[in-house]
C-alpha cells in the first residue's frame, strides 16, 4: 500500500508537537503561557529602550477557563504587523543574530494556539507605537494554512500617546498547581531585571509586586552577521541567495562576522578556491556547498566573534537584583571575559548569596538561580552545566558547604545561541568552553566569599575574645591580690584596652 | 612548732607566690599566665630511687591570653583564694564541697564536680603538696583501730583533744583530723593493714590488737590518700613496721603495691608511699603453700590486669614477678574469708603468725 506523503503547515506541525514548546499538561502550560507573554513584554521593552513596567493578571471566567492579561509599556507592534505576529507560527522579529529571550518568537503564537484549541475563543491585542491611534485586534489561527483570521478590528484614539502591547486571551489550565511556579519564575525575573517592575494579580486576588531597583538597563545588544565558523548549509544557502551576483571574496567579507579581505584570502587560498569566482555559480554546483561550511567550521584563521552582539546584565545590576529580592548579608559577583564556542560568543556571568534572606537549602539540594539570555531556567536542573559545576567543585577549599550553607548561586549565560541541550529549553548542555567559564566564575565568587567569611569569623573570634576577657580579668585580678596580700587591684581594664587595641590593627590589616 | 603548723604555713607561703605571680603579671600590663608540670602519660616518669612515679621536667603554660584556656585559669586562681581561706580559718571541705561553693559565681562555675576535681588535681601538681595540705578531701571511707593515742590539731574546735584510738570498736574513720593529729602516746608495735571491713572487724572480735600489738587500718579497697598518709607518718614518725593484707588475686596485690610505690594519679605529689611497707599476703605462692584453702577460677579480667602488671615499673622486682608469674600458672584466686571454712579464727590463729614470722624473719 502506497504511504501518503503530506506538507502540513508550521501552525499545524507545532499543534501536533506542542509539548516540545512546553505545553504538554494543563500546569506547565499555564506556567509556559505566562512566562511567553511576560518575555515578549521585556523584550519589546527593552528593544524600545523603556524601563519595562508589566501589569500581569490571571482570573477565572466562564467556569473552569482561564483569561490572562499582560499589559507592558514597550515599543509596540506597528500595525501592519499585528495579525501576523500574534496569528502566524514562525513570523517573528528573531531572525537575526542578536541575543534575545526567544530563538524563533513562536512561544507567544503558542500561547495563542493554545488557548484557541482549548476555549476554541480569540487573542485580543491592543498596541500602539505611541502615534495618534492604538489599534485593537481579535485574532484567531487558521491552523491547517497557518494564517491568521481576524475575528474583529477597531482603532481608538490614543490618548497620552501610550506606547506598549495588551494581550488577553482565555486558556484551560491549572492555576492551583502552577502557583508555585510562575511566583518563582517571577522572582527570578525580578533579581536579573532589577530595573524593571512587575505586578501580578492571581485568580485568588493575590498581589504580587516586584519593584524597581534601578533606573537604568544593560546596554541592548547589536545586530552582527553570522560568524564563518558557527554557520551551517541552510544558513550558507540563505545567505548565498540572499547577496544574489558578486565575487566569492565580496560575498565572505560582506555576508560574515569579522572577516576582512585579508583573512578572506587566506582562507581561499587554504581551500584552493577561486577569490573571483561568482557565487550565482556555488548556487548552482550543490554539492560545493557542504564542502564549503566545513571548510569554514574547520577554518582556524578566523577572528573571534565581536561580542558587542551580548547584553549581560553587569555586576552592577545583578547584585542590585539579588540583595532586592533575597537580601542576603553578602553577595561576590563575577563577569568572565567574553569567550566563544563554536563561533558563538558567550559571557558568563556568576554570583554567590550568603546569609541574610538565603536560607540553606532543603536537604540534599543547592539553591540555584539560573538565566540564559535573562531567562529563568526552572526544570530539569540536575541535568544543567552549573549543577555539573557545582558538584565538581572542591568546595571545602574555599570552606564553604553549599548542601548545609545559608548560600545561592547565580548564573547568567548570554549568548547569541545558547547551547540547549532539548528543545524544552531547560537546561545548557555541557559545553567545555562553557563549562570552564561557569567553573571559573564559580571558583572567583567563592574566592570572595571564602574572603569575606574568614574575615567575619576573625572578627567574631576577636569579639569573642574581649567578651572573654572583660568576663574574667576582674575575678582574676581580686583573687590574685587578696592571695598575693596586695591592697591595690591591678588595672585590668588597661589590659582589655590594649588587647582591643591589638584587634582592631588586626582587622585593619585583614581590610 | 608542729608538723601540722609547718604545712600550713609551707603551703600557705606557695599559694602567695602563686597569687604574687599572677599579680606582678597584670600590674606589668600583661595577660597572666602560670607554667603547671604537664600530667599527660609521656610526663609521668617512675623514679628507681623514690620506688614511686613521679612527674618528668614537662611543663604546659596555661595562659589567660588564651581564650579556651581563661576559663579554668579563673577557677584555678579562685579555688587557690578558696585554699587560702580554709586553712586560715582552719577549716576543711570534701570535694564535694568546692564543687558546690563555686556555683556561688556564675561567671566560672564548674560544670561538675569532675572539672573541679581537675583544677584541684593542678594547684597539687603546681604546689607540690596533696590536696589535704590545703584541707581539701575526698569522702572518708578507711577506719583506723588500735592502742594509739593522738592529739588533734583541726578543727579548731578539737584541737589539743586527745582519744585513744581503741576507745571505738567500730574503728574510727580515717580523715583530715586523724591524718593530721599528733601521736602522743603508742602501745602498738606494727601495723595490719586490711583489704576489706569483714575481715578488719573479725581481726578487733579476734583480738589481734592485743596478741600481736598491733594497729589495724581497713583500706576500703584501695587506701585513700588520707590513709597512705598516716602510714606514712606511723611508719616514719613511729618507726612502726607495716604489714598489709589483701586478696589473693591481681587487685589485692596492686591495693599492697601502692601503698608501698604510690599510684599513677599521684605521680605529682610525694610523700604518700611508704617503701617499708610488706605485703603479708595473699600470695599467690599461699595457694600453693595451704592446700586446703577454697580458691576460684581468674576471669579474664583478671589475667589481662596480671600481664598489665607484669609490665609494671613498680613490679620489676624479684618478688613481684614470681608471685605474678605463679598468678599466671595457676589460674586461681581466693578471698581472705576462705580461711573460714577452717573456723572463723583460723586466719588469726594459724595464718598471721606464721606469715609474720616468714616476712620479718
Amino acid at each position: 500500500m502506497e504511504e501518503r506523503f503530506r506538507a502540513i503547515s508550521a501552525a499545524d506541525f507545532f499543534y501536533r508537537n506542542r509539548e516540545m514548546a512546553g505545553f504538554d499538561n494543563p500546569v506547565r502550560s499555564t506556567y509556559t503561557i505566562c512566562r511567553e507573554l511576560l518575555e515578549n513584554s521585556m523584550d519589546a521593552c527593552e528593544s524600545g529602550g523603556y524601563l519595562p513596567d508589566i501589569y500581569m493578571r490571571l482570573r477565572y471566567v466562564d467556569g473552569e477557563a482561564l483569561e490572562i492579561k499582560v499589559e507592558d509599556n514597550g515599543k509596540g507592534v506597528p500595525r501592519r504587523y499585528i495579525k501576523r505576529a500574534f496569528g502566524q507560527v514562525l513570523f517573528g522579529s528573531k531572525y537575526t543574530l542578536r541575543q534575545t529571550r526567544g530563538i524563533f518568537g513562536l512561544g507567544g503564537k503558542m500561547a495563542v494556539l493554545y488557548g484557541q484549541i482549548t476555549t476554541n475563543s480569540p487573542v485580543h491585542v491592543i498596541s500602539s507605537t505611541g502615534g495618534m491611534e492604538r489599534y485593537s485586534y481579535k485574532i484567531m489561527v487558521d491552523i491547517e494554512r497557518n494564517e491568521p483570521i481576524t475575528k474583529g478590528e477597531s482603532i481608538e484614539r490614543n490618548h497620552g500617546q501610550w506606547h506598549g502591547t495588551v494581550v488577553k486571551l482565555k486558556f484551560q489550565g491549572d492555576y492551583a498547581r502552577a502557583r508555585a511556579k510562575i511566583v518563582d519564575y517571577l522572582r527570578h525575573v525580578a533579581i536579573i531585571e532589577p530595573y524593571s517592575q512587575i505586578m501580578f494579580v492571581d485568580p485568588d486576588g493575590v498581589f504580587y509586586f516586584f519593584r524597581r531597583k534601578a533606573e537604568r538597563m544593560p546596554r541592548p545588544p547589536l545586530e552582527v552577521l553570522p560568524h564563518p565558523q558557527g554557520v551551517d548549509v541552510e544558513t550558507l544557502r540563505r545567505l548565498i541567495e540572499r547577496f544574489g551576483q558578486g565575487s566569492l571574496i565580496d560575498f565572505l567579507v560582506e555576508s560574515f562576522h569579522r572577516v576582512g579581505r585579508r583573512i578572506a584570502l587566506k582562507f581561499l587560498r587554504k581551500t584552493k578556491l577561486d577569490p573571483e569566482m561568482d557565487v550565482s555559480e556555488l548556487a548552482k554546483k550543490e554539492e560545493l556547498i557542504p564542502k564549503l561550511v566545513k571548510a569554514m567550521n574547520e577554518f582556524d584563521g578566523w577572528l573571534p566573534p565581536d561580542p558587542s552582539c551580548l547584553s549581560p546584565i553587569g555586576s552592577d545590576l545583578l547584585e542590585i537584583g539579588i540583595r532586592k529580592e533575597l537580601r542576603p548579608e553578602f553577595v561576590a559577583v563575577v563577569q568572565r571575559k567574553p569567550s566563544t564556542y563554536g563561533g558563538h560568543p558567550f559571557i558568563v556571568e556568576v554570583a554567590i548569596a550568603y546569609g541574610g534572606g538565603v536560607h540553606a537549602p532543603s536537604q540534599g539540594e543547592v539553591n540555584l538561580y539560573r538565566y540564559a539570555n535573562k531567562i529563568p531556567l526552572l526544570y530539569d536542573v540536575h541535568n544543567d552545566v552549573s549543577m555539573k559545576v557545582i558538584r565538581k567543585i572542591k568546595w571545602w577549599r574555599y570552606k564553604i558547604s553549599p548542601e548545609s550553607m545559608p548560600i545561592a548561586f547565580f548564573i547568567h549565560v548570554c549568548s547569541t545561541k545558547i547551547p540547549y541541550k532539548t528543545v524544552g529549553k531547560e537546561y545548557i548542555a555541557d559545553r567545555p568552553e562553557v563549562e570552564y567559564e561557569v567553573e571559573w566564575g564559580l571558583k572567583e565568587a567563592a574566592r570572595k566569599l571564602k574572603l569575606y567569611l574568614s574575615k567575619k569569623r576573625r572578627e567574631e573570634s576577636l569579639k569573642r575574645r574581649r567578651a572573654a576577657l572583660l568576663k574574667y580579668l576582674p575575678h582574676i585580678a581580686r583573687f590574685a591580690t587578696e592571695l598575693c596580700g596586695e591592697k591595690k587591684i591591678p588595672d585590668y581594664e588597661k589590659l582589655v584596652a590594649k588587647e582591643e587595641l591589638k584587634v582592631k590593627t588586626a582587622l585593619q590589616r585583614l581590610a | 612548732m608542729t608538723r601540722y603548723d609547718a604545712a600550713r604555713k609551707n603551703v600557705l607561703e606557695k599559694l602567695s607566690e602563686l597569687g604574687m605571680n599572677v599579680y606582678l603579671q597584670m600590674y606589668r600590663g600583661r595577660l597572666p599566665k602560670i607554667y603547671l608540670p604537664s600530667r599527660s602519660t609521656s610526663n609521668i616518669k617512675y623514679d628507681e630511687r623514690l620506688k614511686q612515679y613521679v612527674l618528668g621536667s614537662e611543663h604546659v603554660e596555661r595562659s589567660a591570653a588564651n581564650i579556651r584556656h581563661i576559663k579554668s585559669f579563673t577557677q584555678l586562681i579562685w579555688v587557690s583564694w578558696f585554699a587560702s581561706q580554709l586553712i586560715r580559718e582552719g577549716k576543711s571541705c570534701s570535694l564535694r564541697d568546692l564543687y558546690y561553693t563555686s556555683l556561688n559565681y556564675p561567671e566560672f562555675r564548674f560544670k561538675n564536680q569532675k572539672e573541679s576535681d581537675d583544677i584541684i588535681t593542678d594547684l597539687e601538681s603546681i604546689l607540690g603538696v596533696p590536696r589535704e595540705d590545703f584541707k581539701i578531701s575526698p569522702e572518708e571511707r578507711s577506719s583506723i583501730f588500735g592502742d594509739l593515742t593522738i592529739e588533734y590539731t583541726v578543727p579548731p574546735s578539737h584541737a589539743g583533744r586527745r582519744v585513744n584510738l581503741l576507745s571505738d570498736p567500730d574503728g574510727k574513720n580515717i580523715g583530715m583530723s586523724i591524718a593530721t593529729a599528733e601521736f602522743v602516746d603508742c602501745g602498738a608495735e606494727m601495723v595490719i593493714v586490711i583489704e576489706k571491713g569483714a575481715i578488719f572487724r573479725r581481726f578487733i572480735e579476734e583480738g589481734v590488737y592485743e596478741k600481736f600489738k598491733a594497729i589495724l587500718i581497713d583500706s576500703a579497697g584501695q587506701a585513700p590518700r588520707f590513709t597512705r598518709l598516716l602510714l606514712r607518718r606511723l611508719k616514719e614518725e613511729l618507726g612502726l613496721p607495716i604489714y598489709i593484707l589483701t586478696d589473693a588475686d591481681p587487685w589485692g596485690m596492686h591495693i599492697a603495691n601502692v601503698i608501698i610505690h604510690g599510684s599513677a594519679n599521684a605521680a605529682h605529689i610525694k610523700g604518700l608511699t611508704t617503701p617499708e611497707a610488706k605485703w603479708l599476703g595473699l600470695w599467690a605462692s599461699d595457694l600453693q603453700k595451704y592446700r586446703k584453702l577454697p580458691t576460684l577460677p581468674m576471669s579474664e579480667r583478671d589475667l589481662k590486669r596480671l600481664r598489665e602488671l607484669r609490665k609494671d615499673p613498680r613490679y620489676q622486682d624479684s618478688f613481684w614477678q614470681s608471685e605474678i608469674e605463679t598468678f599466671l600458672k595457676l589460674q586461681r584466686k581466693a578471698e581472705l574469708e576462705s580461711f573460714s571454712a577452717q573456723g572463723l579464727s583460723a586466719i588469726v590463729d594459724k595464718y598471721l603468725p606464721r606469715k609474720l614470722k616468714e616476712v620479718s624473719g
